[in-house]
């Protein structure tokens, strides 16, 4: 079992650990419901070091990442980061991503932990352009300050000004006496905040300035529990649970990152999904009566015909509902109506709802 | 570890509180650390007589989701229905506000085979 460089941190802080994506991570510390609204109302801290850095660089960095990305990266520019996914070339999703251009000719890209050995072999394969690429995921740690009052936590620790880093974009710069830390406006939460790239020599030196800082209520350490109930309120797509190797990124509802105004691997059959429609879509939905949906609980029209499966559930701490998405037949994914949830031995409805669940007031 | 000592328990982390013929039934202090926040209680099965081991009801977490086993044969005569405005009572005061069932014994003979505050101290640590 893999270690991230604030292992000892989380024992220190009273973690629960937790076996996830190869890494003994913390799942959770005062507890999940806490550690969620404090990021919703105040801010958290998260250690998700375990996710994968792969940096491309040279005169052929664009090439490959507009051949593997579904997202257009000639929209990019130095500090600016975008969400994309790795399409294969069956229609799926290898995985999704964010891509950053640090540089002219220099980027980097951020995958899921679970599929960085998948990912790097993907990438690899696909490089016949000669770009050069170096996976430095076990070098680097991602820590997530997350929240409403993130900038004061933050803003004491840096001279680059944070409130200036809008939305999807980063700087790098100085951070609690180090240099070159790259403070990215992203997230998996939907509270704002930043994410901070670290060298693994400098985690423990970065988390324990932000948990010095003397802001009121404290800066709570956060646990993956609550990352997984915070990005399900908005809605946000969990690889593996959401989105695979199998799924559509069209009935997913990736079509927003999906330009087809350039080439990729996939595009034809992608394109191809756009126009005709896919047989099932992601659908996010809530409990009518009481229950908890769960991964892989089937889904029912009225009259008792299977037409889908849950892919993600939990019970909202913020929005206080039984939420999740899942996919359907194509023909039943209507906003406001009916479906029925088969948990248990008994079947219980579920309204079609938009997203995302939780809505910022 | 709270274990009080005027209770009896099951490898399954669930404690019985015995008078005379009733018999309460919970989870344990170390169930709910381990389950950690609970949303749901589910029991529907009020009114009927279970043996030991069957499945009474169910406790759902934020992450997780566990079946609740009968420590003792019996007929379920009441859900502590409080629960279900405020599951979160079983974390808080897992020995009392946080009781889930009630049940008459078929068998009392069966209580022998419970384990003792010491005995469930000892496979949980």
């Amino acid at each position: 079992m893999k270690k991230t460089a604030l292992y000892n941190k989380h024992l220190e802080m009273g973690a629960k650990m937790v076996p996830f994506a190869g890494y003994d991570m913390p799942v959770q510390y005062s507890g999940v419901n806490q550690e969620h609204i404090n990021v919703r109302n105040n801010v958290g801290v998260f250690d998700v070091s375990h996710m994968g850095e792969f940096l491309v660089k040279g005169e052929n960095a664009l090439a490959l990442i507009q051949k593997i990305s579904s997202n257009d990266a000639t929209q990019l520019f130095p500090g600016r980061a975008q969400y994309a996914y790795l399409p294969n070339s069956k229609g799926g999703v290898v995985d999704d991503m964010l891509v950053y251009m640090i540089d002219q000719n220099h980027y980097m890209l951020v995958v899921n932990a679970s599929n960085i050995e998948k990912d790097w072999n993907w990438i690899v394969s696909q490089n016949n352009v000669g770009a050069e690429i170096e996976n430095i995921s076990d070098n680097f740690s991602l820590i997530a300050v997350q929240g409403p009052k993130a900038v004061d936590v933050l803003q004491e620790l840096t001279s680059i000004d944070l409130n200036g880093i809008k939305f999807y974009h980063f700087q790098v710069g100085d951070f609690a006496g180090l240099n070159n830390i790259i403070i990215s406006a992203t997230g998996y939460t939907g509270s704002g905040g930043f994410e901070l790239y670290v060298p693994n020599q400098s985690a423990e030196t970065v988390w324990e300035a932000i948990f010095s800082t003397k802001i009121q209520p404290p800066v709570l350490p956060t646990g993956l529990a609550a990352r997984d109930t915070l990005r399900l309120e908005m809605g946000y797509c969990l690889y593996g649970n959401d989105i695979s190797d199998e799924t559509s990124p069209i009935a997913a509802g990736l079509g927003w990152v999906t330009k087809f105004n350039k080439d990729f691997i996939g595009k034809e059959i992608i394109q191809n999904q756009k126009n005709e429609g896919t047989e099932d879509k992601l659908i996010a939905f809530e409990l009518i009566d009481r229950g908890i949906p769960r991964k892989d609980y089937e889904i029912e029209n009225y009259s008792g015909e299977l037409i889908g499966k849950v892919t993600s559930g939990t019970m909202g701490p913020s929005v206080q509902k039984a939420i999740g998405l899942g996919y359907i037949k194509s023909e039943y994914a209507k906003m406001g109506d009916t479906i029925y949830l088969k948990i248990r031995n008994k079947k219980i409805p579920a309204l079609i709802v938009k997203l995302p669940f939780f809505k910022n007031s | 570890m709270n274990i009080p000592k005027d209770l009896k328990y099951t490898k399954d982390h669930e404690w019985i509180k015995v008078d005379g013929d009733i018999a309460t039934i919970g989870i344990t202090d170390f169930a709910q650390g381990e389950l950690g926040d609970i949303v749901y209680v589910e029991v529907d099965t009020i009114d009927e007589t279970l043996e030991k081991e069957e499945v009474f009801g169910t406790v759902e977490a934020v992450k997780t989701v566990s079946d609740l086993f009968m420590p003792i044969s019996g007929e379920i005569i009441e859900f502590n229905e409080s629960l279900e405005s405020n599951p979160e009572k079983v974390n808080e005061d897992p020995y009392n506000e946080g009781w889930m069932i009630k049940l008459k014994m078929s068998d009392s003979s069966e209580l022998e085979d419970l384990l003792s505050p010491e005995d469930y101290q000892n496979t949980v640590s």
